[in-house]
């Protein structure tokens, strides 16, 4: 339970859910002081403005009827209910007339604002408030009450020396105040309610599927590739996480399948030279008796181990190749040069068995790239054009050529082999596909894969075509943009 | 076709053997080969299984040559060529790797080293690479004629002559038998001269260096009693006068 809990308040949500609160506990304390000041400051002033009303209204009936007058206006208006606070006394401080009971003496020497709390009388309040207060005082329930009340009051002495004093309760903005603070309290419960609500709902939920995508992340590590993250549909935070994450297992897959594939193919082109050196070792450990036998088999192992691992190699080039672009690798290669190059490294070998290699190089190119890839791709198409057009009839003959325009470089090998069916095109650059006819002939089989993965490295492509007779191989490099 | 050519075991007597060799590997067998297979041609060999105390050894010893594996524990191959380079050690280093990115060839010999072999490799290719680097065997790229036996060559003319009698050769010819003869008496393998001929750096899948070998050979022994340019069984070739 502990460890839930501590594992909640280590949640995201549950820190802003209680951040959430302080502020705005704080905010709602600011807010509700100032309020409670400044609207008090407000109903103060309101107060005294309706006194010097008052005031002037009493300086009015003084001045229409004298003293007499005064006095029962006084005397009236302090009768009536929720009336403010009324006194008039002769110069020695004798009541003349008025609801206040009592004075703190020396109050009435000074004129001019005061605040104290003064005994005054009301009258006709309601009966039942005024019986409950009253229960406690055993009786004198039909006379009015003195009680002593916070007052602000204005003192004004008259040209005759008489003494008017015109004042208001204070209970009123007291009570506004208490009101404005329960409903403080009240609203600050509501608040921390609610962060609570939100740290447990958010915090939870949030654990919750942070919870299911852990369970699905340990689900696929477990192995099932197929699996994926759950997604919610509601397009926050968790969600996009989730499908950034589904894209990448789907990715992860993809690259899991191709890599499968290899190793499919790698089971099945090299299953069966491993067990042919297997079973030739063992047969020559049975039956030879000369050491010279012995010596032939071991020769041979190792040549057959040398053709593996050149295997081995092409499958690995492959693979860096397709593993993506390197822009460190490329640097200005003149096609041109490449082309000569590999025309002139292979015309001997050609002239051995027979076929006229030529070419034609009929462009200058220049592009962004790597020379040795390309030697070797080159070097493989070339090597291929020669063995197939060698089995061909007389007149065999490949054809290295170059041309180019503003958008592409195009190196062109044609021969005069048996080429190879439409159907079998594009199967021809596939890993291992070393296509019926052609099993005779030595050789990884990896030759128009490994010049198809360096095509794919300098972002150009392989194509196959009928030359009628033989094959049209062609390395399409694009020309004039530099490779991001 | 070489890929059908049945292997053939180097013929270790066209070795010279003698030098002082440094192999730092880190896997066992791989460097017990090595030291053995070493050992059987004649030279001294020294193994260190790590790049601290290969660079160590290689600090304080007087090697003629030095196989550093790429991938190392404790200080990678290149760095320990990069920091032997910085303290002015100019010992050949061949830097072994597994193949690994497009450019590690160029990032390899960039940190100093002088030839770079992918695993797996074969013996023979190894040993013919240690030899030529040898740097006993002489600064013989500043000569500016070589001769072996009766045949010379000057490259400033460009005049390839057998017993006073001019050659006539293609420039690519031309350039072969100069590397031989750099190499004179040395075993060069079919990649060598494909990388220091051709400066192209991948396995000629058939026998085109082959060919272009009997084609020179065809010239500078035609009418001439005496092989100079000999195949070595199962590694390369070595020119060499007798």
């Amino acid at each position: 339970m502990f460890a839930r809990l501590s594992a909640t308040m280590r949640t995201t949500a549950a820190r802003l859910s209680a951040l959430y609160l302080l502020l705005f506990a704080g905010c709602a304390i600011l807010l509700v002081f100032y309020m409670t000041s400044l609207s008090g400051r407000m109903l103060v002033g309101q107060i005294q403005n309706t006194i010097n009303e008052e005031m002037a209204g009493l300086g009015r009936a003084y001045q229409r009827g004298g003293l007499t007058t005064l006095v029962r206006v006084i005397e009236q208006r302090s009768r009536q209910p929720g009336a403010n606070l009324y006194l008039i006394t002769d110069p020695q401080g004798r009541i003349l007339a008025g609801n206040v009971q009592s004075l703190q003496p020396g109050v009435l020497d000074q004129s001019g604002w005061t605040q104290r709390p003064f005994g005054y009388q009301r009258f006709g309040e309601a009966a039942g408030e005024r019986a409950q207060q009253n229960d406690a005082d055993a009786g004198a329930a039909a006379d009015p009450q003195t009680d002593v009340h916070l007052a602000t009051a204005l003192i004004l002495r008259l040209p005759n020396q008489m003494i008017v004093l015109v004042g208001r309760d204070l209970g009123e903005p007291a009570r506004f105040r208490e009101v404005v603070q329960r409903a403080l309290i009240v609203t600050l419960g509501i608040m921390g309610l609610g962060a609570l609500l939100i740290w447990f709902f958010v915090g939870r939920t949030a654990l919750r599927r942070i919870d299911r995508i852990s369970e699905a992340s340990r689900r696929i590590m477990g192995g099932d590739l197929t699996g994926r993250l759950p997604v919610e549909g509601s397009g926050d935070e968790f969600d996009r996480l989730s499908e950034n994450l589904n894209a990448m297992l789907a990715r992860i897959a993809t690259l899991n399948e191709g890599l499968k594939q290899v190793s499919d193919n790698i089971a099945h082109d090299l299953k069966t030279p491993l067990t042919r050196l297997r079973n030739k070792a063992e047969a020559a450990l049975a039956t030879s008796r000369a050491p010279t036998d012995y010596r032939e088999v071991l020769e041979n192992t190792i040549s057959e181990s040398d053709q593996l691992i050149r295997t081995f190699n092409a499958i690995l080039m492959i693979s860096r190749l397709e593993a993506g672009y390197s822009a460190e690798t490329m640097t200005d290669v003149d096609l041109a040069a490449i082309a000569s190059d590999v025309a002139e490294l292979y015309e001997p070998a050609a002239e051995e068995v027979n076929v006229v290699l030529e070419a034609a190089i009929d462009a200058a190119a220049t592009i962004q790239g790597n020379r040795e890839l390309i030697g070797q791709a080159l070097s493989n198409i070339v090597d291929n054009a020669i063995k197939y057009s060698a089995e061909g009839e007389g007149g065999s003959r490949v054809l290295i050529a170059l041309t180019a325009d503003a958008a592409e470089a195009r190196l062109t090998v044609r021969d005069t082999g048996p080429g190879i069916s439409a159907e079998d095109r594009a199967r021809a650059t596939e890993r291992f596909v070393r296509l019926e006819k052609s099993r005779s002939q030595p050789g990884s089989g990896l030759g128009l894969s490994l010049a198809k993965a360096v095509m794919g490295f300098h972002r150009g492509r392989l194509e196959l075509a009928d030359a009628a007779p033989g094959l049209l191989v062609t390395m399409v490099f694009p020309m004039g943009e530099k490779p991001a | 076709m070489r890929s059908d050519a049945s292997f053939q075991s180097p013929d270790l007597s066209s070795y010279t053997g003698g030098m002082k060799i440094l192999v730092i590997e880190d896997d066992r067998d791989a460097a017990d080969y090595l030291e053995k297979a070493l050992n059987e041609v004649g030279h001294t060999v020294h193994v260190a299984r790590d790049g601290e105390s290969g660079f160590a050894l290689a600090d304080n010893g007087d090697y003629d040559v030095m196989v550093v594996d790429r991938m190392l524990p404790k200080r990678d191959g290149l760095s320990v060529v990069a920091g032997l380079r910085s303290r002015g050690n100019d010992t050949p280093v061949l830097i072994l790797s597994a193949l690994g990115q497009v450019d590690d060839r160029v990032t390899g010999l960039r940190a100093g080293g002088d030839d770079y072999l992918t695993k797996p490799y074969a013996f023979s290719e190894l040993l013919a690479r240690v030899e030529v680097l040898n740097r006993r065997s002489g600064n013989k790229e500043v000569e500016t004629s070589y001769r072996v036996g009766d045949l010379e060559l000057d490259r400033l003319s460009h005049v390839v002559k057998r017993a006073g009698r001019e050659v006539t050769l293609q420039p690519r010819e031309f350039r072969l038998l100069e590397y031989l003869m750099r190499h004179a008496g040395q075993v060069v393998t079919r990649t060598m001269l494909l990388e220091n001929v051709w400066d192209y750096h991948f396995d000629p899948q058939t026998n085109v260096i082959d060919v272009h070998v009997s084609r020179l050979r065809g010239k500078i022994e035609k009418d001439f009693d005496t092989p100079v340019l000999h195949t070595v069984r199962g590694a390369g070739y070595m020119l060499k006068a007798g």
